[in-house]
């Protein structure tokens, strides 16, 4: 048994410790919110705070997070400003990666309220989108930090 | 099936059939009978797209498949303008397999094609407004007022003071005759459709409550992954699964026409499982498949004209008189979809019906092939469709590759299962964008007019061997091989566009903007190249001859001027420009690039201009421009599908790389109001991007890349910095 703590909530769950963590929060824990896209950590559908850092969940074995403080798509509040800017900018397209682009961004702008185009490339290059949504995702970032910055980068 | 194929994609896109009439009356579904679990006595249910609860909820059943582009918005705004509901109130289902939902054209139930806004414009308004008419006769019956003093109003209709809302009419509105001809909104009143409106679906995809195929759960749900040939036209010779059946929680091994299924209590235990597996292949004739034998192949069928797809004047004539002549090759490779969900399907198989979800785009053939598969009929066969995490034609398949292997493995396992595909299984899967190569001629005279065209394409068939391919591969040709290159649009005296087909046991598929995905590169960086041996500006060489083509004309015009053409720009940048019409809608891209001192191309600015007809959604169009702009850029930049000894040797997203945030340009959109039919939006953004781009970089660096994706060695060897 292993004891995890996502979203608050403490769980025990029966799994091997090298099972990776966006397994069991998906399989156990029925939080289908963390996506599978690589299962390398080359993507960042699967990205969930880890005590407050992002973090590849397909990359990272259950084992290693016991007792760590884990956050998910699901424990992000409905009100959160990248939340709100995302609705804002109509960022999602397909959306299956942007529960892992809005981890990102939410873990972004704890470090960087008033992130820079350099750093959000730095912090978001990690997610992939397939549709293609980033010019959007920078403007909606530069929303969210109270910037209301429009367009991309010239 | 082919037979219920009325209307080829291409005769459909030619003769612009959009709003073909009198399909609301075939549209009518015995009451209550359009999706499910309404009850009749208090829903109102007058077609198989609207039904209206006494609680009034307006759900709308739509048959569209929701993979990004936006259809879950844009065909309740088409119903919405003319049903006059109070939009807060809309909830989306998605449409069972059932004729009435099938494509006004295609005659199946399908979304592709960037078709889903223009075939089923009249359709749904006249679902909406037959709606309407219903609620306001139910009214007035009620109130004994003539119907024609009441109006619809936002989930209401109205007369002197009165109101009742949709839901308090719904059972008796349910009780009226289905009226026969509706009148439709004069366009000049729209107030929903054409205005942007946010997307219905956006607060699920940011709260991780949309479902997608992959989060489908199911008591005693198993899960299972497919240890699939290396090489295609493989087969399974023997193998051994004593070492992976040991894993905790491998439940079964069993072998299915297309592989090994490793069926597990979860993901992870099915993944470790069948890396365990000894299984001896038997790769049959592709297995010495390599990429530089396959280019030589194809380049030397280039040599010679193939089968004439077009063929105006006496190009070959012409080209001897000419004063100048050019001629160049062009490659493009075979590329993967990758969209981010990988594929999988989830399968309930019971002795007498079979329930599926999955993210598909090919409802009709997905439900029959699984029928087959099942040994029921279709019609016990209940597909179920969840949001798709990004299509890009490939789940759009003709063989219905991971819907009929689910149920291959379903039945083997004797419980509900979930086959997930790895990326690694998705990227290796096959059904790519296929490998092009074209060798194209032109000629000028002495006033730097063109005076002949001859391209020669080399490349497999999509449709040939498939159910479609009597639709659309007319006298050996594949519409798809050749669309975008056969119907150039420039005034050129002397034309021939010829096509060779060659047989491959790669699978092949429509990949987002299909032929046109290359056939824009190789017409829109060639007539760069005759622009500077004309000595020409390339924007006003192409302006000269488009004169008879006004669309072409004014989104070119449009994005030329938006983008500045002309005026300076910082030392080392090029602007490059390209125009290109597809899906209905028509399309100019200019591009400001760089290149850095590792030849790696830096896309700094990308200005696009469209004319797709009447809009919808506006913001939807210019979301689809972006999207399609970036997925056309990770092609011209990064996108490559390889073999070696019959293998694919990519995997992931390390060996197939994609733009990512840091790659992204600035990318600015340009509607050009128009009154015209309606043109698709999905796939159009994507043909210009990269021969935009390749133009640019000739114009900084004066580098010629013609192989897709551009490779910066060639590009600092053409520099002479290589």
């Amino acid at each position: 048994m292993i004891a995890l703590n996502v979203n608050g909530k403490a769980y025990q769950v029966d799994v091997e410790p090298d099972v990776p963590l966006l397994w069991v929060i998906r399989e156990q824990l029925k939080l289908t919110g963390t996506k599978f896209g690589c299962g390398e950590g080359l993507c960042g559908a699967c990205t969930v705070h880890v005590n407050g850092e992002p973090a590849r969940s397909c990359i990272t074995p259950v084992g290693d997070v016991a007792g760590k403080k884990i956050v998910t798509i699901e424990g992000i509040p409905a009100g959160h400003a990248v939340k709100k800017a995302w609705l804002a900018e109509e960022v999602s397209q397909c959306g299956y990666c942007q529960p892992g682009q809005v981890m990102s961004a939410v873990a972004l702008l704890k470090k960087h309220p008033k992130p820079t185009d350099g750093d959000i490339d730095s912090a978001m290059s990690g997610n992939i989108c397939r549709c293609g949504t980033y010019p959007r995702i920078r403007t909606a970032i530069h929303r969210a930090a109270g910037a209301k910055k429009k367009g991309g980068k010239p | 099936m082919s037979e219920i194929i009325r209307m080829s994609r291409r005769d459909f896109l030619k003769t612009g059939a959009v709003l073909s009439g009198g399909l609301v009356l075939g549209c009518y579904l015995p009451f209550g009978n359009s999706a499910g679990a309404a009850d009749p006595a208090t829903t109102f249910a007058p077609n198989a797209f609207i039904r209206i609860g006494s609680d009034d909820t307006v759900t709308l059943i739509i048959n569209k498949s929701e993979m990004g582009q936006g259809v879950y918005t844009s065909l309740p705004m088409l119903i919405a303008e003319e049903l006059a509901c109070d939009w807060k109130k809309i909830r989306i289902e998605a449409a069972p397999v059932d004729p009435v939902y099938n494509h006004t054209v295609f005659g199946l139930q399908v979304t592709g094609g960037s078709t889903s806004v223009r075939t089923e414009w009249e359709r749904l308004s006249k679902a909406g407004a037959a709606a309407r008419e219903m609620l306001i006769a139910a009214a007035a019956r009620q109130w004994k007022v003539d119907p024609a003093s009441c109006r619809a109003e936002n989930g209401f209709v109205v007369h002197a003071g009165k109101k009742l809302s949709y839901g308090q009419l719904a059972a008796k509105a349910a009780k009226l005759p289905v009226p026969q001809e509706v009148r439709l909104k004069d366009p000049a009143r729209y107030a929903i459709v054409g205005k942007p409106r946010h997307r219905l679906d956006s607060p699920a995809k940011i709260d991780g409550t949309a479902l997608f195929g992959i989060d489908v759960q199911l008591p005693g749900l198993l899960t299972a992954v497919v240890a699939r040939p290396p090489v295609f036209g493989g087969k399974v010779t023997s193998f051994t699964a004593d070492k992976a059946k040991k894993v905790p929680g491998v439940v079964d091994v069993v072998q299915v026409p297309s592989g090994v299924a490793v069926i597990a209590t979860g993901f992870w235990p099915a993944k470790k499982g069948r890396e365990l597996l000894d299984i001896v292949w038997d790769d049959g004739p592709e297995g010495g498949l390599a990429t530089p034998a396959l280019r030589q192949q194809y380049v030397s069928l280039a040599q010679s004209p193939g089968l004439v797809a077009r063929k105006e004047g006496e190009p070959a004539q012409a080209m001897q008189k000419a004063a100048k002549q050019l001629t160049a090759e062009f490659e493009a490779p075979f590329l993967a979809h990758a969209p981010m969900e990988p594929l999988n399907c989830c399968v309930d198989l019971k002795s007498d019906r079979c329930d599926i979800w999955t993210g598909t785009q090919f409802q009709t053939v997905d439900r029959n092939s699984a029928a087959e598969v099942a040994g029921l009929k279709p019609e016990q066969v209940h597909l179920h469709t969840t949001f798709l995490g990004g299509g890009f034609g490939r789940r759009a398949n003709p063989a219905s590759d991971f819907v009929r292997e689910a149920v291959h493995v379903a039945k083997a396992a004797g419980k509900p299962v979930k086959v997930i595909w790895t990326r690694d299984d998705d990227m290796k899967g096959g059904f790519y964008r296929p490998f092009w190569y074209d060798r194209i001629s032109a000629s000028l005279d002495d006033t730097g007019n063109l005076t002949a065209w001859q391209h020669t394409i080399v490349g497999q068939s999509i449709a040939t061997g498939t159910p479609f391919e009597s639709a659309m591969v007319k006298n050996g040709i594949d519409d798809a091989s050749v669309e975008g290159a056969a119907e150039i649009p420039y005034a050129i005296p002397n034309i021939q566009v010829d096509l060779h087909t060659p047989k491959l046991l790669v699978p092949v598929l429509w990949w987002r903007s299909v032929g046109h995905s290359h056939t824009a590169f190789v017409v829109e960086s060639f007539m760069d190249e005759a622009a500077h041996a004309a000595g020409k500006d390339p924007f006003a060489f192409r302006r000269a001859l488009l004169a008879k083509h006004p669309r072409h004309k004014g989104v070119l015009e449009l994005a030329a001027a938006k983008a500045g053409w002309g005026k300076p720009l910082p030392a080392g940048r090029g602007r490059g420009i390209a125009v290109h019409e597809s899906f209905g809608s028509f399309i100019a891209q200019v591009a400001e690039v760089s290149a850095d001192r590792k030849g790696t191309v830096k896309v700094h600015r990308v200005i696009c201009a469209i004319d797709c007809g009447r809009t919808v959604n506006p913001d939807t169009i210019r979301a689809q421009m972006e999207s399609g702009i970036i997925f056309g850029l990770s092609a011209a930049l990064h996108g490559a599908i390889t073999f070696k000894n019959g293998k694919v040797e990519q995997d992931n997203f390390d060996g197939y790389p994609v733009v990512r945030m840091n790659e992204s340009p600035a990318i600015e959109v340009h509607i050009m109001p128009s009154k015209e039919p309606p043109g698709g939006v999905g796939e159009p953004g994507v043909p210009p991007i990269a021969p935009a781009v390749a133009n640019a970089l000739f114009a900084a660096t004066g580098v010629r890349l013609r192989t897709l994706p551009f490779n910066p060695k060639a590009l600092l060897d053409g520099m002479g910095k290589g």
